[in-house]
């Protein structure tokens, strides 16, 4: 099949960037979107120019590298699913695509389609963590996790940090990462000591750098791992609990 | 306090603010356009029932004190309401300095893109009714103690009836999204319940709007003269 492809070109992160135009000719429908990339940096190659950057690694959808804005989509038109899994068979032959890197001021752009998402790494470091004894490896159901929490904790905790909740989102708000890694941790027994101070800290941490929840909603339809947004309800909670509650030793 | 007090610091203690501030507005409205229904009653009910507005309380209270309790109530969490979301909105505006060439919306409805101007439509359409039926100025014939007159003699007029009507849109809009919106931002959040959000902010936006609507319809089609 053949595209034509209109794809954000960047050189650095001072460049000011364009959209440069190309023609992709004999890729495979059961090319994913990325191998079709790497088709057409291919022919780039040998032409001797410079090929197109995208972030990407495992490439089954579960590592969180890849994503960009496929006709404004993040990750393209299907439901839960990364640009990497995105298969070609869902394009017709002929077809005319946008493709841009995310665009918000706490992602930066470093080349093409890739972005600087350190900004993820400075929410988890704000208080994406607990606190446990180390040592010997403690009695395995010596603590207990009713299955209900169980589940809600691994559906956040599905969060992949590629990013498109930030991309989505008319805000550009991180509100749904954030509250994704708050929820996976305020939900099981491990995570209480700390639950209120991590909410308070992650929250001001993604104010830094991102806008904020209007609850538009758009970053749960273009999540790949279709997270809820019924969890920043339960960081809103947490964090409205924060202000109003006993203050502790931790404080 | 100064725990409380930091809610402002953050945009999701911003947030608290405005959806207790919007709960408020929301209980007025309600409030509102229930207590001018007495209008269909007639003349007499209609500016007994603003009297007793002014009345309320007694003898607890003296004459508009209680009125009053609530005007300061009402001001305070209009100013609250729009300074928060103007500070957030122009925050993340910039927070997406240069704007996508292709963009999808893909939020869960078109109401929640209307906040930001709609909510401006709706303060000046507030000033607009205040000037009108408060304190006279923007009315065609205003008569102090007579509330029932003034209403007639402002929806006579066509564009002000139409005027009234059109405001109504951005306000149902804003009462749709809001509604539904104060729940997630307080965490009100229950797999139980969740269910029913959506339909409540949906009966809450279209009962207000149809209920307000009515009464600019009624003046013009001669029901209420």
């Amino acid at each position: 099949m053949n595209l034509t492809l209109h794809v954000w070109r960047q050189n650095g992160p001072a460049d000011e960037g364009r959209f440069v135009t190309y023609r992709v000719e004999g890729a495979s429908a059961h090319m994913s979107f990325l191998e079709m990339l790497d088709h057409l940096n291919e022919q780039l190659i040998k032409k001797g120019e410079d090929p197109i950057a995208f972030d990407s690694d495992c490439r089954e959808g579960i590592c969180g590298m890849c994503g960009f804005m496929i006709n404004g989509e993040p990750h393209g038109p299907l439901p839960a699913t990364t640009v990497c899994q995105l298969h070609m068979r869902h394009y017709q032959d002929g077809d005319e695509l946008w493709l841009e890197p995310w665009r918000a001021a706490g992602f930066p752009v470093i080349k093409d389609l890739v972005v600087d998402r350190s900004a993820f790494d400075r929410i988890i470091a704000a208080g994406g963590y607990i606190s446990v004894r180390t040592g010997s490896a403690p009695e395995a159901n010596s603590t207990r996790v009713p299955k209900i929490n169980a589940d809600a904790a691994m559906d956040a905790a599905e969060c992949i940090a590629c990013g498109a909740c930030v991309a989505a989102c008319p805000n550009a708000s991180a509100m749904l990462f954030t509250a994704a890694k708050v929820a996976h941790l305020a939900l099981l027994p491990q995570g209480q000591p700390e639950r209120y101070l991590r909410v308070v800290e992650m929250v001001n941490q993604q104010d830094a750098d991102f806008g904020h929840c209007t609850n538009h909603g758009a970053c749960q339809n273009a999540c790949p791992k279709a997270i809820s947004t019924d969890y920043i309800a339960m960081l809103n909670g947490d964090l409205r609990r924060a202000k109003f509650r006993r203050p502790t030793d931790l404080d | 306090m100064r725990r409380v007090l930091s809610l402002w610091d953050s945009s999701v203690g911003k947030k608290i603010v405005m959806a207790v501030t919007g709960l408020i507005l929301i209980l007025f409205v309600l409030g509102h356009a229930f207590g001018n229904l007495k209008v269909y009653q007639g003349r007499e009910a209609f500016n007994h029932y603003a009297e007793g507005l002014r009345a309320f309380g007694a003898p607890l209270l003296a004459p508009s004190q209680a009125l009053w309790l609530v005007r300061i109530v009402l001001i305070v969490s209009v100013v609250l309401h729009i300074w928060a979301g103007v500070q957030l909105n122009l925050r993340s505006r910039a927070m997406r300095p240069r704007a996508y060439r292709k963009y999808q919306h893909l939020e869960f409805a078109f109401a929640s893109r209307t906040m930001f101007w709609g909510g401006l439509l709706i303060f000046a359409f507030v000033t607009y009714h205040l000037l009108d039926f408060t304190f006279g100025p923007a009315n065609p014939s205003f008569v102090r103690s007579d509330p029932y007159h003034n209403f007639v003699a402002s929806f006579q007029v066509p564009w002000i009836a139409g005027a009234y009507i059109l405001a109504m849109i951005p306000l149902g809009f804003h009462l749709y999204h809001g509604f539904w919106s104060m729940l997630q931002t307080l965490g009100a959040n229950n797999p139980r319940y969740n269910v029913y959000r959506r339909p409540t902010a949906l009966v809450l936006a279209w009962a207000i709007f149809l209920v307000n609507i009515s009464f600019p319809l009624a003046v013009q089609l001669g029901f209420v003269r």
